[in-house]
């Protein structure tokens, strides 16, 4: 009996050596896997604004993560060349199992590095190939950012309102605000766009005129063509580009303001009114996590205001009264799906109701608007068959530079 | 500066009191040894990485993790040693392309603009005659070779313009050659925009014309081509009757035209030289690394070329050292900011500090301090004595003397 349980004694002790053993040996062996590495590639750095939502989102993402600064891996100023496929291969070589890049000329090269390291997941916020290129590892992600420009664009409305603009008043129903662009892409025509529905819902005879600067961050153009653009009788402007050209240029004509990105309350107090944003915090804590958690990361991520990726940013103190109230309820409508930015009864396309689109979904050296999209909604879903917007029809009541 | 009248002006008796009470001389070296200015220049890397690790802790970095982190940025791995020396490689061609124009004194500042207009070239190639190679009627070797001819072209016709003008009628090749790289970028831009007139205007990676990997890494091909290039260019400058007109032309325009150099004809010749080798670089840039092209492919190498070549000393050999330490510590910047999350201007202000300190130390290469300590006790003494007159002059006395023992012993001891 004694030798029996010395025995069972023994057997016990060694399996549990055996297993603690190889257990600390796992750990051991696993100990890189283990502690997820997060990369992230920027194509400027902390100065730019857009670049600086990014790095502070991620910055939030991991303090919701719970990791370890060590975790994340920054790299700033990589330039739209080879050097960010250098600069992927180097995060890999550093241990990252994920890496992030923000700037939509990245894609090729993320491209080519995720076809060469096929177990590190690549996600790239902007781009629209991932639904074509069928890489398990490569994926794409934006957010429905049209619907944070149109609450932007209601806000400029009640504004305009205040002023006096509206049906039967004196100053009239067909105020003209102007908006400074990058460039005339999809991405910048589905925004203008929204964020002038939004101001066509509250002043419904407003036009807009639109002018682009070419550049995705030029201080001097952009407040060049925001003073172009109030010399022209533009009461109200908004902008799509980074910097605080537009914004200043407003402050001192004391025209109204609407951004993209950054509050600009303490600097042009008084003329700042609202303003959207992308906040990448849940695509990135949706991405890691389904990492962690051994899940595919879906190849078009849309984050919408549902899941807290579009935001609106603070309401200024220049805003009309009433603004938050009003905006808080057609958001609410926006979430609940009875209210769409591109209902096909709010705007015409060369006089008459868009009866087709065709979109140019898949990316080709021609450009072909390949896919048609499905109008029998009554709207027009954006961001739904890819994640970076498509709308670029030019509807009635907006004036393009002439060519 | 004397005054018109011919009496010493105010500003000459200042600059005589200074000459004589200053504490410190500034003297040429004369007869310093050839082995002294590369002493000085390799203290001046060692201060200036002392002095970027000073930073580094400064910004909350440790001392012992940035020496770890700058060496780990561009040795820990092979892919990372590559890295390096693609980067050494493309700086090193475009200061060896600038290099002969500088030797003759022409001050070409375009090389950004030569090299993107080569670039732009073999883009082109790849653009228009791609599908010849995806239909199977052209080889991709034979595309590349075609780019880099038109490469070549692309950088030297735009480097002979400049050329041109300054052989025919003299103008400032500084400004032209400056102005060229804007109109460069432009048409870059321009091109860029008729291509892809949608999306966010990115010409993406093109699938045709890329030089092939060698031994699983990139970028070996460039390496290699750049190496060769390195021997070629220090043997045309060194031994060919060229590289001495080159020369001839540099030291004085006169003596060329005595000799028999006719000197619009080697202007022209070594800018096309000049503008073959951005062409090459061009073609490295675009087929051997980006496969595309952004306004931003040169990304101001142009510009840091022409300090390597100039603090190389227009010695292709010396020029691979400043590239390496360019590259090292650009890489090493970029490193140490990502790991220490500092700003992203961290690695520019790394680069900063090494061209600030390295430029500076040409001064104590070309010049000595001197201290006069002496005189300034002997005002002391004056002060305390006034009245001695003999000691006075005495002091004076063993002032001159101690001067005279002083600046012999600088001749002799060294920085």
């Amino acid at each position: 009996m004694k030798k029996r349980i010395l025995a069972l004694v023994l057997c016990v002790a060694l399996v549990a050596a055996l297993s603690v053993g190889l257990v600390l040996g796992l750990a051991a062996c696993n100990n890189n896997d283990d502690t997820l590495k997060v990369g992230l590639i920027c194509l400027h750095d902390e100065n730019s604004t857009y670049d600086l939502n990014f790095i502070d989102a991620m910055e939030r993402a991991r303090v919701e993560l719970g990791f370890s600064k060590a975790q994340i891996v920054i790299k700033k100023n990589i330039p739209e060349g080879p050097e960010c496929y250098d600069a992927a291969v180097e995060l890999v070589e550093d241990g990252c199992d994920i890496i992030f890049a923000d700037s939509f000329g990245h894609e090729d090269h993320i491209i080519r590095a995720a076809k060469e390291y096929k177990d590190v997941q690549f996600c790239h916020a902007t781009g629209t190939k991932a639904h074509t290129e069928n890489l398990a590892n490569y994926h794409n992600a934006f957010a429905s950012i049209y619907e944070g420009r149109y609450l932007a664009g209601v806000a400029a409305g009640l504004k305009l309102q205040e002023m006096g603009y509206g049906e039967g008043t004196t100053l009239g129903n067909a105020p003209k605000v102007g908006y400074v662009g990058a460039f005339p892409n999809a991405e910048v025509k589905s925004g203008y766009t929204s964020w002038f529905l939004g101001v066509r819902s509250i002043i419904s005879g407003a036009t807009m005129d639109v002018t682009f600067t070419s550049s995705w961050y030029d201080q001097v153009a952009e407040h060049t063509a925001a003073e172009t653009l109030i010399s022209a009788g533009c009461v109200l402007i908004s902008q799509h580009a980074d910097s605080m050209g537009a914004p200043n240029s407003c402050k001192e004509h004391s025209v109204p303001n609407v951004t993209y990105n950054v509050s600009t309350e303490s600097s042009c107090s008084g003329t700042y009114i609202a303003g959207s944003r992308i906040n990448w915090t849940p695509y990135y804590v949706y991405a890691i996590k389904a990492l962690q958690n051994g899940e595919q990361i879906a190849a078009d991520w849309t984050g919408t205001l549902a899941t807290g990726s579009v935001e609106l940013l603070e309401i200024g103190t220049a805003a009309a009264p009433g603004t938050k109230e009003k905006l808080d309820a057609v958001k609410a409508k926006l979430i609940d799906g009875t209210l769409h930015v591109f209902d096909l009864d709010t705007f015409t396309v060369g006089g008459v109701k868009l009866t087709s689109f065709p979109a140019d979904i898949d990316s080709d050296a021609e450009y072909v608007h390949e896919t048609a999209v499905d109008l029998s909604k009554g709207y027009i879903e954006e961001s739904t068959l890819r994640s970076a917007p498509y709308f670029d029809l030019d509807i009635d009541g907006i004036t393009l530079p002439q060519a | 500066m004397k005054s018109v009248t011919g009496k010493p002006s105010k500003f000459d008796a200042f600059v005589d009191k200074l000459k004589k009470e200053s504490p410190i001389h500034i003297a040429k070296r004369m007869d310093a040894p050839k082995w002294l200015p590369w002493v000085v220049r390799v203290s001046a890397v060692i201060v200036a990485i002392f002095v970027c690790a000073i930073v580094c802790v400064g910004e909350g970095g440790s001392f012992g993790g940035f020496f770890t982190e700058l060496f780990r940025a561009s040795f820990s791995t092979g892919r990372r040693v590559v890295n390096l020396l693609q980067e050494i490689a493309i700086l090193l061609l475009i200061a060896l392309a600038v290099t002969p124009a500088f030797k003759m004194k022409f001050w070409n500042i375009g090389a950004e603009g030569q090299v993107l207009m080569g670039a732009l070239m073999s883009v082109v190639c790849i653009k228009y005659l791609g599908t010849y190679v995806t239909n199977g009627s052209m080889s991709d070797g034979g595309l590349i070779f075609i780019c880099l001819i038109a490469a070549i072209v692309g950088g030297a016709g735009w480097a002979v313009i400049p050329a041109i003008f300054k052989a025919k009628w003299n103008t400032n090749e500084t400004l032209f050659t400056l102005m060229m790289n804007y109109i460069a970028t432009g048409i870059v831009a321009f091109s860029i925009v008729a291509w892809v007139p949608a999306g966010s205007f990115t010409l993406g990676i093109l699938p045709q014309g890329h030089l092939p990997n060698v031994g699983g890494y990139p970028y070996i091909i460039n390496i290699i081509v750049v190496a060769i290039l390195v021997v070629l260019v220090w043997v045309y400058l060194r031994f060919s009757k060229h590289g001495y007109e080159i020369s001839v032309v540099g030291e004085s325009v006169n003596t060329a035209r005595y000799i028999g150099v006719s000197v619009p004809k080697v202007i022209i010749r070594t800018m096309l030289l000049s503008g073959m080798l951005c062409g090459v670089a061009g073609w490295l840039l675009v087929n051997g690394a980006s496969f595309s092209i952004t306004t931003e492919t040169v990304g101001g190498r142009g510009f840091t070329a022409i300090l390597v070549s100039w603090l190389g000393q227009f010695n292709p050999f010396a020029m691979v050292v400043v590239a390496f330490l360019v590259a090292f510590l650009t890489k090493g910047g970029s490193q140490l900011a990502s790991t220490y999350n500092f700003g992203g201007s961290f690695p520019k202000i790394m680069t900063g500090i090494f061209f600030f300190i390295f430029i500076a130390c040409e001064f104590f290469v070309n010049y000595k301090l001197k201290f006069n300590f002496e005189h300034l006790r002997k005002e002391k003494n004056q002060n305390e004595c006034v009245a001695d007159d003999v000691i006075d002059v005495q002091a004076e006395d063993d002032n001159k003397n101690n001067d005279a023992t002083e600046s012999n012993m600088d001749e002799e001891v060294t920085d």
